[in-house]
């Protein structure tokens, strides 16, 4: 094919991230476990109702959250098409200001490029603040690789990373913990730790300040992540409760700070949006306790070296995807987690990703793929939804998650070529096109039931190979024991089919003072045609023999799910 | 040569804009949030204190010719017997304390200044709506490890700063100024969401409000 002038050829798509984005199993394997962690569910249930009520009652009170929202939602789609641009502006700005700033295409380069500042200073150990980038790329796994000891100082990655564990919540990463946990993880793993300390969570706050506090005083480096990067001046924002992050920000010699390139914001004015979305959706307060925000460096006050490291890792990829791209609008509060009935069952764990909950189900397939192969985790991830859309109404920034969700389905379907489910539902559509083949397979399938196919309750918990994946997530109806079509060929089906002509015939009389019935107009000759929608416009008048047959059919079950998947 | 890495991620950039352009032209961010309000100075002193009192700090009002002694009084009662400032706060505030001051300098190394058992300072802004107090850096409140490593921050709050909601507070700050936003001490609710106050920055934060400044 040749290529004309002033055509342009369609650029290439971004490769996708790297790091903590895909899990081991998929979700339903996954969430089978969780499920049954009844402490889990018990701390997960306690935690995320109290949050969602104080998060009602701080956005209630602002009579104008929803042109906030409107305000944020619109911030961040301007700045998704100007994202060169603002990035470079950025770069120029913390340059002039004496930062450094550095890019890295994947969580790889990433990773290397902090060890390499890190090394540079000459120390081994670094604070970190609770980043979202740097549990993505593996930072800390990769530092210790490289003989660094990261010590985490926020709370609740404190005691994820004492216990060796993984962060289950984007905002309290030790949800999933309760008191009498963590005191035993602290018990375990801080040196010289009171023997004597009990579960009271002041206590329990009291000795991690006492632990950490020399950390602070003594590192030299500290990392952190970064809420917000100002394109227009240059400046860095850290938002926090605990002090962790003044600390962290100020104290060291060196800062080094991981920011995925979508977490850039146009205008200093656009924090006046920002710093009121974002507590008030995440923890439920006014205002966070501490919020940092810093320009370079600034002499005589804070870190006197300063990088800024631009994370890709799969933003650009998820960038290219007209719709999905939404996802990184993100500002990380964890609205959504906390409203889910999903996550709220299953916990941020069964997502396997830094990502859990209803964004994370959209923004890690995006950042990290969905690998055509059946068994890819992430592409499991779109289906761990009901869709009920709770997520939508309170996202501070109006991501539209369940379209979202319902795209990457789409997308998921269409890249999966030939399944078996797929190849199930074309001899389906080849079955439903020939009626003699359809009354032969109903016929077979009705035999099953005879022969005792299907529980008490009449549904089938688990299919054989090739349809198990069908079966592993939720229970198949029995074929009735006997077919529409054949009952309506009975006597029995005829009567019945006779008695309710009768009745409409009488009912369209009645009716002629009053307006058409089309449905009622309809006879017995239209039903015995084979359409299907007839057998809805019975409405109420179903006979008790119907009933009793009027199980989900096989063809019924299909159509659900194909609408599903659209 | 090798394309660098800011050049690639630039170039990645450029072509998922191409693949998946913007559907409208420029988007106009519709700004209709409350901005520029004003409160009558009762009405803000009364939001901003219930706002404090609310994230547990603690709330001292008064006249100017005062500040002195509320000062005092507040040091006194949490039994700080030598408290630092930086280089350019008003000395006066400190002339009814009979405890050491220590003046802030760049040579004193962070680890020290928690021996110190309190800091005083000023402030640049407040926003009343949420109890926030921003520092800025200027030279009567200092850098800004010496407001987050002593136990105790005694904050000078003049009226006349504290502006209504959060657009209000963001259009008075310098943004090149290292700048950090207090709302209450210190707190973590990381422990089955049940709020703790006090885990690293100072655990307790004093509020002097003065309402004729």
């Amino acid at each position: 094919m040749s290529t004309f002038l002033g055509m342009p050829a369609t650029p290439p798509r971004s490769p996708y991230g790297t790091g903590n984005l895909r899990g081991e199993r998929t979700f339903p394997q996954a969430a089978h476990d969780e499920l049954r962690n009844e402490q889990l569910r018990r701390n997960l249930g306690r935690a995320t109702h109290t949050i969602r009520a104080k998060r009602i009652a701080v956005t209630g009170e602002l009579p104008d959250w929803e042109e906030l929202r409107d305000a944020g939602a619109a911030i961040k789609t301007d700045t998704m098409n100007r994202l060169p641009e603002l990035l470079e502006r950025l770069e120029r700005k913390v340059t002039e200001r004496g930062g450094t700033v550095h890019w890295a295409r994947d969580g790889v380069e990433a990773n290397e490029i902090v060890t390499r500042l890190v090394r540079a200073t000459g120390s081994s150990d670094v604070i970190k603040v609770k980043s979202m980038a740097t549990q993505e790329t593996g930072l800390n796994e990769h530092l210790e690789s490289a003989g660094i000891t990261p010590y985490e100082t926020d709370l609740a990655e404190l005691i994820v990373q004492l216990a060796h564990d993984r962060p289950s919540h984007i905002l309290v990463p030790a949800i999933h913990r309760n008191r009498d946990e963590i005191r035993q993880i602290f018990l375990d793993h801080i040196p010289g730790v009171d023997p004597g300390l009990d579960n009271v969570p002041a206590h329990l706050a009291a000795a991690a300040r006492a632990y950490l506090r020399e950390k602070f005083m003594t590192t030299r480096v500290a990392v952190s992540g970064a809420n917000f990067g100002i394109a227009e001046t240059g400046t860095l924002s850290v938002v926090e409760s605990e002090g962790n992050g003044r600390m962290c920000l100020t104290l060291p010699d060196t800062l080094i700070t991981v920011m995925g390139i979508e977490k850039v914001l146009p205008r200093y004015q656009d924090l006046e949006v920002f710093l009121q979305l974002l507590p008030r959706s995440s923890t439920g307060e006014r205002m966070n306790p501490y919020t940092s925000m810093w320009t370079g460096v600034t002499p005589g006050d804070g870190p006197q070296d300063f990088h800024l490291v631009l994370l890709d890792n799969g933003r650009t990829a998820a960038l290219a995807d007209r719709i999905g791209r939404e996802a990184l609008d993100c500002i990380r509060c964890s609205a959504c987690l906390n409203v889910c009935p999903v996550y709220e069952r299953a916990g941020g764990h069964a997502y396997g990703s830094t990502y859990p909950g209803p964004i994370g189900a959209v923004l890690t397939p995006q950042l990290a793929g969905m690998h055509a192969a059946k068994d890819d985790p992430n592409s499991s991830l779109p289906y761990a939804s009901s869709l009920c859309g709770a997520c939508f109404d309170a996202c501070p920034v109006k991501i539209d998650i369940p379209s979202l969700l319902v795209e990457l389905r789409h997308q998921n379907t269409e890249q999966a070529g030939t399944t078996a489910e797929k190849l199930a539902m074309k001899a389906a559509a080849t079955v439903m096109r020939n009626p003699k083949l359809y009354t032969a397979v109903q016929k077979a399938a009705s035999l099953s039931r005879a022969v005792g196919v299907g529980g008490r309750d009449r549904t089938i918990s688990r299919l054989p190979a090739p349809l198990d994946g069908w079966s592993d997530s939720r229970d198949t109806a029995a074929p009735p024991t006997r077919s529409f079509r054949s009952w309506l060929a009975s006597a029995e089906g005829a009567a019945t089919m006779r008695a309710a002509a009768e009745e409409g015939a009488r009912r369209t009389a009645d009716d002629r003072t009053g307006g058409e019935r089309t449905a009622d107009n309809r006879t017995a000759d239209d039903w015995t045609s084979g359409d299907r929608t007839a057998d809805n416009r019975t409405g109420g008048e179903r006979t008790d023999a119907e009933r009793t047959d009027g199980d989900r059919t096989a063809d019924d079950l299909t159509e659900g799910d194909h609408q599903e998947g659209q | 040569m090798t394309a660098t890495a800011r050049d690639t991620v630039l170039g990645r950039i450029r072509d998922a804009l191409a693949l998946a352009p913007a559907p409208a032209p420029a988007t106009t961010v519709p700004r209709a949030y409350r901005t520029g309000r004003t409160l009558p100075d009762a009405e803000r002193l009364a939001l901003l204190t219930d706002r404090l009192t609310d994230y547990k700090a603690q709330v001292h009002t008064c006249t100017r010719e005062r500040t002195a002694e509320v000062i005092a009084g507040v040091l006194r009662e949490r039994g700080a017997h030598r408290v630092g400032v930086p280089a350019q706060l008003d000395e006066r505030w400190l002339d009814a304390y009979d405890g050491e001051v220590l003046t802030d300098s760049g040579d004193i190394p962070a680890p020290a200044l928690g021996e110190l058992d309190g800091v005083v300072t000023a402030s640049a802004v407040s926003c009343a709506e949420t109890g926030t107090i921003f520092l800025d850096g200027s030279p009567d409140q200092g850098r800004r490890a010496l407001s987050l490593v002593p136990d105790l921050h005694v904050c000078v709050v003049d009226l006349s700063s504290v502006v209504v909601g959060v657009p209000e507070a963001v259009a008075r700050l310098v943004p090149e100024r290292p700048t950090t936003l207090i709302s209450g001490p210190s707190a973590t609710s990381d422990i089955e969401l049940e709020r703790v106050e006090g885990v690293h920055g100072p655990r307790t934060l004093a509020v002097v409000i003065r309402t004729d400044a």
